[in-house]
């Protein structure tokens, strides 16, 4: 399992400096983690996360998102109609909630269609795991400064350490 | 004309005369004929025009405000705009960016889409805006009221809201006419 500071630590190392998003459970040691550091800025929605990021991004910013998957649905148009179209890149540190159909009914939908949903939105995404954490976060900073859209790198449950080991 | 009753200034009048205080600011200005009509009245590389992305724009501006404090930031947004991110007036609210000012269009309608009514005849967004915990608010119909609370609220720390009553009067503009992508470049090498 990674250390949540190890995966924050290395966030900051590839040069993320502005982190928003929304929780859960599967982030909390990440955004536990990022709070002791004092950066991260909680947002109330993922599409408003989106956008702040986006602004950040505008001013120097390297800004990456929280979400649970489902928020995903919420930061949609957001994602497409400025991301996409203003050619602004975003980090998604997006949790799969619903991976290989093993969680709540509320998630089981979203965990199935994800990669899908990401491939036609055109959305370059990844999945971490502890053996090849090194060249995930490389390929994250490298797709970040190539492609100049949204990226997004998928967090399954018992990779990084949560809250409640 | 739906907006309280009485002499009301359209929404252009009312943004060329704030755009007459702004010099170098960042202005991020929400979708639809608010975007068309700043582009129209005064273009400048520090504006930020949205086209889609509805309800958004103050996030984007505080996006900017938080990482660029020095900077003063100014939203130009929309009642719909406002009542579809309602949310972000709590993120500001509680961020309490001191450089944030938030100027509201209420014309009362979804006036890009055809004139359907929005709720912000009954629903107050200022004290909305007051509730959630921006520190200056204020309510104006009359330009020299505008005029005198926008340049007080470039001197004060915010956040601050500026909700402008204006009628539902739509200049006769185009689109703006830059790509999406150049938007975002100009911008960034603006407010370097
Ligand atoms: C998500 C989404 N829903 C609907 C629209 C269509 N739309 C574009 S502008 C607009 C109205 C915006 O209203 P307001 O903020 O009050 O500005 P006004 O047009 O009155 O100046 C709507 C509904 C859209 N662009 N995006
Ligand atoms: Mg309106």
């Amino acid at each position: 399992m990674i250390e949540s500071d190890a995966f924050v630590q290395a966030l900051q190392d590839i040069g993320v400096d502005f982190f928003t998003g929304v929780p859960d459970s599967i982030l909390g040691g990440i955004i536990a983690e990022l709070m002791e550091r004092r950066l991260y800025t909680p947002a109330v929605r993922e599409d408003e996360a989106v956008a702040m990021a986006a602004g950040a991004y505008m001013s120097g910013k390297v800004p990456a998102v929280l979400m649970q998957n489902s928020g995903l649905g919420t930061s949609l148009n957001i994602l497409i109609s400025l991301n996409v179209i203003y050619r602004q890149p975003c980090i998604l540190i997006v949790s799969w909630r619903g991976y290989q159909g093993k969680d709540a009914p509320e998630h089981l939908v979203m965990g199935e269609v994800m990669t899908q949903f990401l491939d036609t939105m055109k959305i370059p995404h990844r999945t971490l795991s502890e053996k090849t954490a090194i060249e995930d976060l490389k390929w994250l900073a490298e797709t970040f400064m190539q492609q100049r859209t949204p990226v997004a790198l998928l967090i399954t449950k018992g990779v990084v350490k949560g809250l409640h080991p | 004309m739906r907006p309280e009753q009485g002499t009301m200034q359209s929404r252009a009048m009312a943004m060329a005369a704030l755009l007459e205080l702004l010099t170098d600011q960042p202005v991020i200005i929400c979708n639809g004929f608010p975007s068309r009509e700043a582009y129209e009245i005064a273009d400048r590389p520090t504006h930020f025009y949205m086209i889609g992305s509805m309800g958004v724009a103050s996030a984007i501006g505080l996006g900017v405000a938080l990482a660029k404090p020095k900077k003063q930031v100014v939203i130009f947004d929309g009642d719909g705009n406002v009542l579809m991110g309602m949310g972000t007036l709590a993120t500001v609210g509680a961020l309490k960016p001191k450089n944030f000012i938030h100027v509201v269009f209420d014309n009362e309608v979804y006036g890009s889409t055809g004139n359907q009514p929005t709720i912000s005849n009954v629903v107050p967004l200022e004290k909305v805006a007051k509730a959630a915990g921006y520190v200056n608010v204020e309510r104006v119909r009359e330009r020299e009221d505008l005029v005198y609370e926008f340049k007080d609220m470039l001197k004060k720390d915010g956040p601050s809201m500026l909700l402008v009553k204006v009628n539902e009067l739509v200049e006769d503009v185009g689109r703006v006419m830059l790509d999406p992508p150049d938007i975002t470049k100009r911008f960034m090498k603006a407010i370097e």
